[in-house]
Formats: C-alpha cells, sequence, structure tokens
C-alpha cells in the first residue's frame, strides 16, 4: 500500500499542476466534440494569438509571485510601450531602433518597480498600484487618445505570420522560448530554488547568503523587459499603437498565475501550471466564444474558475486534516513513522 | 505577501504604552499632510481661476467625491483586517442596475424600500466575499480578483445589452442626485454622515479596535479570544453594503445604467485609501485619512484642466501620488521605528 501511494507517479498525478493540465485536457475534449470550429488549425491559431500577451507576461508574473511579490504594472507597461513605439513611429524613427528601443524602456520601467521594491522597501502591491496608474498616464501623456495604425504590413503581418504551411502563428516560437528560458531558471538552477526560499521565508534566505534584493529587482526588469516584448507584439498583432491597449490585462495575467497553481503568498508553484492555467483560460474562453454564449457568462466563468481553483485544494486539505485528526492513534503512528508518506496535497501556506 | 515594512512599526507603538500618543500624532501627520496638500491644490488652482471656489463648483467637487469617499471608507475596514476587496467596482455596477431594474420592474415600490434593496445586495456579495475569505480561508486578493469578474458577470447577465435611462426612473429618486441642504449635496452629505459613523465605530468600539489588532498580527489576535473570522466576515458584509449603497447613489447622481458602470472603480479605491495613509498591509489607517484621500484625487481630478495642465495628464499625476504617499510612510515608520528603538534601550 504505502509504496504504491507515494509512486512518483501517483505524487505527479496529485499535484496542482496536473489537475490544470487535466482540466484543460478534458475541456479540449469537450469541446472539440461538441462545439462546431473548435478543433480546427484556423481555430487553434486564432487562440494562440489571444493568449500570446498573457502567456508571455504571466512567465515573469510567476517567478515574482513565488518570491511573494506581485507586479500589477504589466499591462500599463505594455501600453505605454505600445504608445511610444507608436509615437516614434510617426516621429520617423525606423521600426529596427524603435523595437530595441521599447525593450530597453520596459527594462527601465520595471527597474523602476524593482528599486523602489527592494531600495525604499515599499510593499510590492502598493508600488505597482501606483506605477500602474502611473505608466497608464505616461502613456496617455505620450500619445493622447490618438491611435497609431500605419505601420508597415511587412512587420504588421510577420507579427501574425504563420509556421511555413501550418496554421501556428510564428510567435508561439517565441513564448516556448521565453518558457524554456524561465523554466530552467525556476526549476533547474540555483537561483529558482532561491526564488522559492525568498518566498518562504525572505528574512531566513537573507540569512542563508541570497541577495534577496538583487534578485528581486533583476525579476521586475525581466517582468517589465517581457511586458514590452508584449507590448510590441501587441501593437503589431492589432497593428493599433494606443494608450489603453491591454486595459485591464493585469488582472487576467495574474488570475491565470494563480490558477495555474502559484500561492499569492509565495513559495510554492510551478511555471508548468501556470502556462496550463493560460492555456485552461484562453480554450474556455475560445470555446464558449466559438459556442456564441455571452460575455457576461465568459466573465462569470472565469471568476468561479478562479475561486473555486483556490478554494478547492483548501476545502481538501482541512478535510484531510480533520480525517487524520479523528483517525485511530496506530494509523498515525504508522503514517508519522515512514518517512516516504509526505502528504500529497501541499499544505497552502498559513498566514 | 511578506513586507515587515509599513503595518506593523505604528502598531507596534500603540503597544508600548506610554508610545500610544506619538502613534496617535504619526497618524494626525499623515492627515495633517493630505489635508495640506489638498488645500495647497485648492489655493493653487483657485489663483488661477478664482471660479474654482464657486458655490457652483465646490458643489460640483463635493458631489464627485461623493462614491469614491464612501467606497474608501469601506475598503479601509477591509484593509485594515489586512484583506483587500477589488470586487466593489463591479457590487457597485450590479446594485446601481439592479436599482434600475426594480424601479422598471415595480414602478410604484417607495424609493427607500428601494434603496434599502440596493444596500442588502451589496451586503450579500460582501458576505459572499467574506464567506469565501474567513471560512474557506482564501487570499482576500483571489477571492475578489473571482468575484470581480463574477458579479460583473451577473450584472452583464441583468442587463443583457440594456441601457436603463433616467426616463424610467421615478424623478424624486434622481431629484435625490441633485437636491441640497443649506447648499450642500445631499449625497455629500450621507458621505460625510458614512466616514462619521464608521471613523467612530473604528475608533470607539471594541469590535472596531479589535479589527486593528486582526490587521496588525492575526494569530496573536485570534491566541488573544478574537473571533478574527466573525470580524473579517463583518468588514466585508460592511464594506459590500457601503459599495451598495454607493450604486444606489450612483444610480440617482447619473440616471444613465448600463453594465459598465464602476468597471476599474477598485483600483481608484484602493489608491484613495492607500494615499489616505491606510496601509496595505494592514493594522494602521483611519476612516478621515480614506476619505482625504479620496477628495484629494478627486480634487486633482477637476483641477488639472483649470491649471491649463493636459487632461491627460491625470492619472500620471494620481500614480506618482500614491508613490509619494507610500514612500512618506515608510520614512515615517522607518524614523518612528529608530525613535522607539532608542527608547527601548533607555529603558534597558
Amino acid at each position: 500500500m504505502a509504496p504504491e501511494s507515494t509512486s512518483p507517479l501517483r505524487r505527479l498525478l496529485a499535484t496542482r499542476e496536473a489537475s490544470v493540465v487535466g482540466a484543460l485536457i478534458v475541456t479540449v475534449i469537450a469541446a472539440s466534440f461538441w462545439i462546431e470550429g473548435f478543433a480546427t488549425g484556423r481555430n487553434t491559431g486564432f487562440l494562440i494569438l489571444d493568449i500570446a500577451a498573457i502567456a508571455l507576461i504571466a512567465l515573469p508574473m510567476t517567478l515574482i509571485v513565488i518570491t511573494g511579490e506581485i507586479d500589477l504594472s504589466v499591462a500599463s507597461t505594455l501600453g505605454l510601450t505600445s504608445a511610444v513605439m507608436g509615437q516614434l513611429w510617426v516621429m520617423g524613427l525606423p521600426l529596427e531602433t524603435i523595437v530595441p528601443l521599447c525593450v530597453v524602456l520596459g527594462a527601465v520601467l520595471g527597474a523602476v518597480n524593482g528599486l523602489l521594491v527592494t531600495v525604499a522597501g515599499l510593499p510590492s502591491l502598493a508600488v505597482t498600484i501606483g506605477t500602474m496608474a502611473l505608466y497608464r498616464g505616461l502613456a496617455y501623456v505620450v500619445l493622447g487618445d490618438r491611435a497609431v495604425a500605419d505601420f508597415p504590413f511587412s512587420w504588421t503581418g510577420g507579427a501574425t505570420a504563420r509556421i511555413g504551411e501550418t496554421q501556428i502563428p510564428w510567435v508561439v516560437l517565441l513564448v516556448i522560448g521565453l518558457a524554456v528560458v524561465f523554466g530552467v531558471v525556476l526549476h533547474a538552477t540555483p537561483v529558482g530554488r532561491a526564488l522559492y526560499a525568498i518566498g518562504n521565508n525572505d528574512e531566513a534566505a537573507r540569512f542563508s547568503g541570497i541577495s534577496v534584493r538583487m534578485t528581486k529587482l533583476w525579476l521586475f526588469v525581466a517582468s517589465g523587459a517581457v511586458s514590452a516584448v508584449a507590448g510590441v507584439f501587441w501593437t503589431l498583432q492589432y497593428s493599433s499603437a494606443r494608450a489603453d491597449n491591454a486595459a485591464g490585462l493585469e488582472l487576467s495575467v495574474v488570475a491565470a498565475v494563480l490558477l495555474g497553481g502559484v500561492s499569492i503568498f509565495g513559495g510554492s508553484g510551478a511555471l508548468a501550471g501556470v502556462i496550463g492555467g493560460v492555456l485552461l483560460l484562453g480554450t474556455i474562453r475560445n470555446a464558449l466564444q466559438l459556442a456564441d454564449v455571452s460575455s457576461d457568462t465568459l466573465s462569470i466563468v472565469t471568476g468561479l474558475l478562479l475561486v473555486i481553483s483556490v478554494v478547492a485544494p483548501n476545502v481538501v486539505t482541512r478535510l484531510k486534516e480533520r480525517r487524520r485528526a479523528t483517525a485511530p492513534p496506530p494509523d498515525r503512528a504508522a503514517a508519522d513513522s515512514s518517512p516516504s508518506s509526505s502528504p500529497t496535497v501541499p499544505a497552502p501556506s498559513k498566514r | 505577501m511578506s513586507t515587515p515594512t509599513t503595518a506593523p512599526s505604528p502598531q507596534v507603538q500603540e503597544h508600548g504604552g506610554g508610545d500610544a500618543k506619538a502613534g496617535r500624532r504619526l497618524r494626525q501627520v499623515r492627515e495633517v499632510g493630505i489635508l495640506l496638500a489638498l488645500v495647497l491644490l485648492i489655493v493653487v488652482t483657485t489663483v488661477v481661476n478664482p471660479n474654482f471656489l464657486s458655490a457652483q463648483s465646490l458643489r460640483d467637487l463635493l458631489l464627485g467625491a461623493t462614491l469614491l469617499t464612501i467606497l474608501a471608507v469601506g475598503q479601509t475596514l477591509v484593509i485594515v483586517t489586512r484583506s483587500v476587496d477589488l470586487s466593489v467596482g463591479s457590487i457597485l455596477g450590479l446594485t446601481a442596475f439592479a436599482v434600475g431594474s426594480l424601479f422598471i420592474a415595480f414602478p410604484n415600490l417607495p424609493i427607500p424600500v428601494v434603496a434599502v434593496a440596493g444596500v442588502l445586495i451589496g451586503a450579500v456579495c460582501g458576505a459572499v466575499n467574506g464567506a469565501l475569505v474567513a471560512a474557506a480561508r482564501v487570499p482576500a486578493l483571489v477571492v475578489t480578483l473571482g468575484t470581480l469578474y463574477v458579479f460583473r458577470g451577473v450584472d452583464h447577465w441583468l442587463a443583457g445589452g440594456r441601457q436603463i435611462n433616467a426616463a424610467d426612473m421615478p424623478g424624486p429618486f434622481l431629484a435625490l442626485g441633485r437636491a441640497t441642504v443649506l447648499g450642500i449635496p445631499v449625497l455629500a452629505l450621507v458621505a460625510v454622515v458614512v466616514v462619521a459613523a464608521v471613523g467612530w465605530y473604528l475608533s470607539s468600539y471594541r469590535s472596531g479596535r479589535e479589527l486593528y489588532a486582526i490587521g496588525s498580527e492575526p494569530a496573536a489576535a485570534r491566541l488573544s479570544g478574537i473571533s478574527v473570522d466573525r470580524r473579517i466576515f463583518a468588514a466585508f458584509v460592511a464594506n459590500g453594503a457601503l459599495a451598495g449603497l454607493a450604486g444606489v447613489l450612483y444610480a440617482a447622481r447619473f440616471g444613465t445604467l448600463d453594465a459598465t458602470v464602476g468597471t476599474g472603480l477598485e483600483l481608484q479605491v484602493v489608491a484613495a485609501a492607500v494615499v489616505g495613509g491606510v496601509a496595505i498591509f494592514g493594522g494602521s489607517g483611519t476612516v478621515l485619512g480614506a476619505a482625504l484621500g479620496a477628495v484629494l484625487l478627486t480634487t486633482i481630478g477637476s483641477a488639472l484642466p483649470i491649471l491649463r495642465v493636459d487632461g491627460f495628464w491625470q492619472q500620471a499625476v494620481v500614480g506618482l501620488l500614491i508613490l509619494i504617499a507610500i514612500g512618506m510612510d515608510r520614512l515615517l515608520a522607518v524614523r518612528a521605528e529608530r525613535r522607539l528603538r532608542g527608547g527601548e534601550s533607555r529603558g534597558a
């Protein structure tokens, strides 16, 4: 009994990531059966384009949330980048120069967040609510309520171009490439381990020699830079630079990250779960839209999914605790003595 | 989220016996600071354009600040307990539309009944949030991010693409939105009453003080016998009810309602509270401060065009103000901590 219940496969299946991926598979199968036009290459292409920006920004956001911080300014960084891109284009700069400048700008905006959090020691939730308003405001200062839409087709068409003869847009390669980079950093390097350590206990991490401040600073820089990349992509994809581009997207990104099983208090979560969360949210939205379900049901589903995904594991843990408390003592002693019986459901961090 | 920054220090002072006075002084410094900023802004704007201080424009200013003030007061109740409620914009939208629908469905319903119904709908929404946070122990940020979508979805479902116009609502109800007593708008008086009542409750009632205790250290609050879950639940219900009240007032003031009313308002509300000195991680801050924050944000909005600052700057200025406010709080906290540490060494 005991070895079976703790076999690597069983443990893997019990993780949060597995349940998100499971839900994703069920959704895809169900949608393919019942919803006309879902399981087509064309639709898959649209779905990927739709979620590309969220997927990109969710990558650094995952790492930030794991360290116990949050960045709510990402959508405003995207908007400001888009506005600056439009303004520079109007001023006659070539896009080859504009795009790198935009990414640098994003990194600088991220660095401002990072410095306020690490050097000034301010809570990231409050800082990034402030910079969310500031960056979005600056976007309006730069571009006003104008829209710049005359980007050359070689660029706008390129942003939505498909790979060869398939219907898959090339941007998927960008997402996968960055996902691999962030995944490797998080799960296969000392830096990644440090992120979990910081999220679990900031102070203990510092005493164990981790440079908490530098780590967090670089995460915010990465978040800004990736948001800027998403901004460039967004602008080209919709062929429109506007100050209000992607307004409110930060909530979708945070929702996807939390749905993917990252604890809002930091210290736990995996990138695979987050990618599953992004895909799950995107697929459900896409399927419901194809099924002509109105947008109100869409937002109800998004919200319920988020709440249930967090409530359910909590309830399961509490039920288990109760059962363990009422179980006969020998059982408990056996469970305690066997070293391999680690709890399959990760206990939520208590605060 | 782990931040040993702004929240603890003022609280430390309150428990520090003789330093309670210092804690009070700190909060007063904070409120006087906002008040000074507000006065400065009004003076400068009036110098540029004397009409800014006319009775009519002051009335508009008060009216404009009403909704944000009421929401910021409710948000303070929640933030003080180390939670946050991001769903208030959706609750306001939902109740506003529900109030309009009630008038259409039952044209003969007395206005007070409809108003109470609106407040109750808000309270029910708040109870959903509170139950999930307190009973299921889910972080408030996550819960209310979820219910932000859910309540907005219900609002859309209720509206079904329709729009409610002023003609659909009874005249006396809409007149309430424009009525004045001694030259002061009735809606602003409602906000003043809310600020006074909640402020008095938070500072003078045992259960009000317990909200601060919960926010400064939930575990300690629980150990000292405070029914933490019940208090947090109640804070969310009260916040929901206030958001419901704001929804009713919105319907009376604007008359035109659709499913997008109040979208994105949650962040302005949190901003008002933070600018007003309510620490985002709980345990400190006053209702008066939050209300002043709301008035300051609204005043900036109407002063900028007069100062011939491009209207596009408004949001950037608000963002800057939030950063300055939390920076100031941090500075004050660090100073207080240093002073406290000095006091300790003398004691030892």
